[in-house]
């Protein structure tokens, strides 16, 4: 088969190495930047900031964040914006508190933390956010007003209705099996988060091998047989890795024997447990899947990139591109709602302000993972990677001791000079 | 014109308005199978808007379209489709983003049995039509802005070829060119009708109508001013039906 004739040919040093890898070049940019944003840190932090506590911390401090990022890959992809993710946010999140501080126990008469309490209020918070993303989709693809403008309004609207919901008030606490998913209250624990990391390695070295036999089954190029394997064992490298991270973060004494006691056993001499994976980051990595799986692997997807890259072209095709964009905000508003429960279970109760400046944040991450606001370009894996180095960069300068005005100008900065990196790169490369 | 049977296409009466610009004033052109029909005029003659009413991506105010006899339903690009009528618009319509195989099957997507998009046999299969319509053409991986004019070309015409078109309505194919891929567009379109595939060729230039099509419908100001077989009138007959909205000697 005829291909490019780089691909055959050898090319040396690290740049023929990361072509024969067929690694994405921006990926390797993007994580070399985020290590040595974290070496800067450790070393400034006198050796704080890389430890299990800390990485532990910033994974679930992310996740909030990195879930809406998702959703704003497909609507920037698109073309189009969206304001209002924080101000949804707050509405699905007032939404699910009420159903769990009211509706569930005293109208339906279920009393306190009842085991369908949470998913009741968890369906009820998902139905939230589809319905009014769909609504934002409507007003945006059928009438035609700029998304700029819908999402705007929806900023105001949405923060005030989740205001009229709880009356101003903070509502708590929240349902003990809804709280499961606010991060440190629930993780996986040792053995299990072994498990999880075990399945996932052999998930991604089956995907590896599926890929290679499809290629060859279409006489496509393949490459050579060991560049697969050190694809597949820097894969399962950082997977275990950052399962043992997870798993070296211990949990307090205090507390383990607070957990013994809640089961009435004594908690033997000299036991320890490390806290292991999140539930909340289990979701985020759920929701990573099936967003790269929607992404690359079906029709919606590539409906949403063709209309982003051509909308003429898109319709043309025979593409129904109102609709397109009813379901790209239905998915955004999905992942708002997501969002909420592991925010409002993070803080463990809902408050007037939750999810105040996340659009920000999440466009940010969006467009700093490689996300072109001009449309057509975007990675599932760039927003969740952008989300982290910016939480990253909040954290790390908290703990240096960075004054508050100083963090917002660092952060504002990044994001402009990151956005001028990828313009550079992109007319380097002259593609994607 | 003598009558060859029913025709592919007719396009009886059709016309289109844009506010009070009568794009298209009541015009009627037909098409059989196997021919090539210029469709000449100046810009703004209402040439590409009576071509995107048989494509389906402008509704007609008013008019029929009848397919080998019977009327058709033509209201959006996939009704179009479902008649076999493809497009190969002037300006491409390709998503620049996406690779060759990608623009191809845009809004046919091959699928696996659990209903994912199979980009490896849409890459093969992408692979065999262009070997037979640009042999030269390699970067199957590369989104098609990295493409050149010609190449992105081959792309939009394996497009309308690959799915059994029986209709093409080819908008100034050859406008952004080379002389040599002009020439293989030519050798296309000889292949095609001899395949019995009827082709609408809007064009501008008088040269390649005469070499191309079979016969010519002009317009002017958005009606039609005649229909002639172009090689009963000649180039100075065919410019003044665009220019002067004049009726050649023979054809009247």
């Amino acid at each position: 088969m005829v291909d490019t004739p780089a691909m055959s040919g050898s090319a040396p040093g690290v740049k023929g190495l990361v072509r024969t890898l067929e690694i994405d070049t921006r990926l390797v940019g993007m994580i070399g930047a985020f290590i040595a944003l974290c070496l800067v840190f450790h070393f400034l932090t006198d050796g704080r900031f890389l430890t299990p506590r800390n990485i532990f911390n910033l994974t679930i401090q992310t996740v909030s964040v990195a879930i809406m990022a998702t959703g704003m890959v497909f609507v920037i992809v698109t073309r189009h914006i969206d304001l209002s993710v924080g101000s949804l946010l707050a509405t699905c999140s007032a939404m699910m508190a009420m159903t769990q501080t009211v509706v569930t126990p005293d109208w339906l008469g279920l009393g306190l933390n009842h085991p369908a309490t949470a998913p009741i209020a968890i369906g009820v918070g998902v139905l939230t956010g589809l319905v009014i993303g769909a609504f934002h989709g409507w007003l945006i693809g059928y009438l035609t007003i700029p998304a700029f403008i819908v999402t705007l309004g929806g900023l105001l609207v949405w923060r005030n209705v989740a205001w009229y919901l709880t009356n101003g008030q903070t509502i708590g606490p929240l349902d003990e099996n809804f709280l499961l998913f606010g991060g440190i209250g629930g993780t996986l624990g040792e053995a299990a988060s072994w498990v999880f990391g075990a399945l996932a390695v052999a998930a991604a070295l089956a995907a590896l091998w599926q890929s290679r036999r499809n290629k060859i089954a279409h006489d496509f190029p393949v490459k050579p047989l060991w560049a697969e394997g050190v694809m597949g064992a820097i894969i399962a490298a950082s997977i275990l890795g950052f399962i043992a991270i997870l798993n070296a973060y211990d949990i307090p004494e205090r507390r383990l024997a607070q957990m013994f006691e809640a089961r009435g056993e004594v908690m033997p001499e000299g036991f320890s447990a490390g806290y292991g994976l999140p539930i909340s980051v289990l979701v985020l990595i759920a929701v990573a899947v099936v967003m790269t799986v929607v992404a690359n692997r079906t029709r919606l997807g590539r409906y949403i990139f063709a209309a982003g890259g051509n909308p003429d072209a898109a319709e043309l095709s025979g593409i129904n591109t109102r609709m397109l964009t009813v379901k790209v905000f239905a998915i955004m508003g999905v992942l708002c709602a997501v969002s909420a429960v592991v925010a409002s279970a993070r803080l463990s109760f809902h408050s007037n302000d939750i999810g105040t400046l996340d659009e920000l944040r999440v466009i940010a991450a969006a467009v700093i993972g490689g996300t072109a606001l001009s449309g057509g370009v975007g990675t599932v894996y760039g927003a969740i990677l952008g989300a982290l180095i910016m939480q990253s960069l909040q954290s790390g300068m908290a703990m240096v001791g960075v004054d508050a005005p100083f963090q917002n100008i660092v952060v504002g900065s990044v994001l402009v000079a990151a956005v001028l990196i990828d313009i550079i790169y992109r007319q380097r490369t002259g593609g994607r | 014109m003598t009558a060859r049977g029913t025709p592919l296409v007719e396009m009886r009466d059709m016309h289109k308005s844009f506010g009070g610009i009568k794009a298209v004033d009541h015009v009627t052109v037909d098409l059989h199978a196997g021919e090539v029909v210029g469709i000449l005029g100046h810009n703004g003659a209402g040439k590409s808007v009576l071509m995107k009413m048989l494509s389906g991506a402008i509704q007609r105010d008013g008019g029929e379209i009848i397919i080998n006899g019977k009327p058709a339903h033509i209201n959006n690009p996939r009704d179009a489709r479902d008649y076999n009528i493809e497009t190969i618009y002037q300006t491409l319509a390709l998503a620049d983003n996406l690779d060759a195989a990608s623009n191809l099957f845009l809004g046919r997507e091959l699928t696996t049995p659990l209903g994912f998009v199979d980009d490896a046999k849409m890459e093969a299969e992408t692979r065999k039509i262009m070997n037979r319509l640009n042999p030269n053409f390699v970067r199957f991986s590369a989104p098609v802005s990295a493409l050149s004019g010609g190449q992105r070309q081959s792309v939009a015409i394996a497009r309308a070829v690959y799915f059994n078109a029986r209709i093409l309505i080819m908008d100034e194919p050859t406008a952004a060119l080379g002389v040599e891929e002009t020439r293989m567009v030519a050798e296309l379109i000889e292949e095609l009708k001899k395949q019995g595939i009827g082709i609408f060729l809007i064009d501008h230039d008088i040269h390649q109508v005469k070499a191309m099509c079979d016969r010519a419908s002009v317009m002017k100001n958005g009606q039609l001013v005649g229909t002639v077989n172009v090689n009963e009138v000649t180039e100075d007959d065919l410019l003044g039906m665009i220019i002067l909205g004049k009726q050649p000697q023979l054809a009247a």
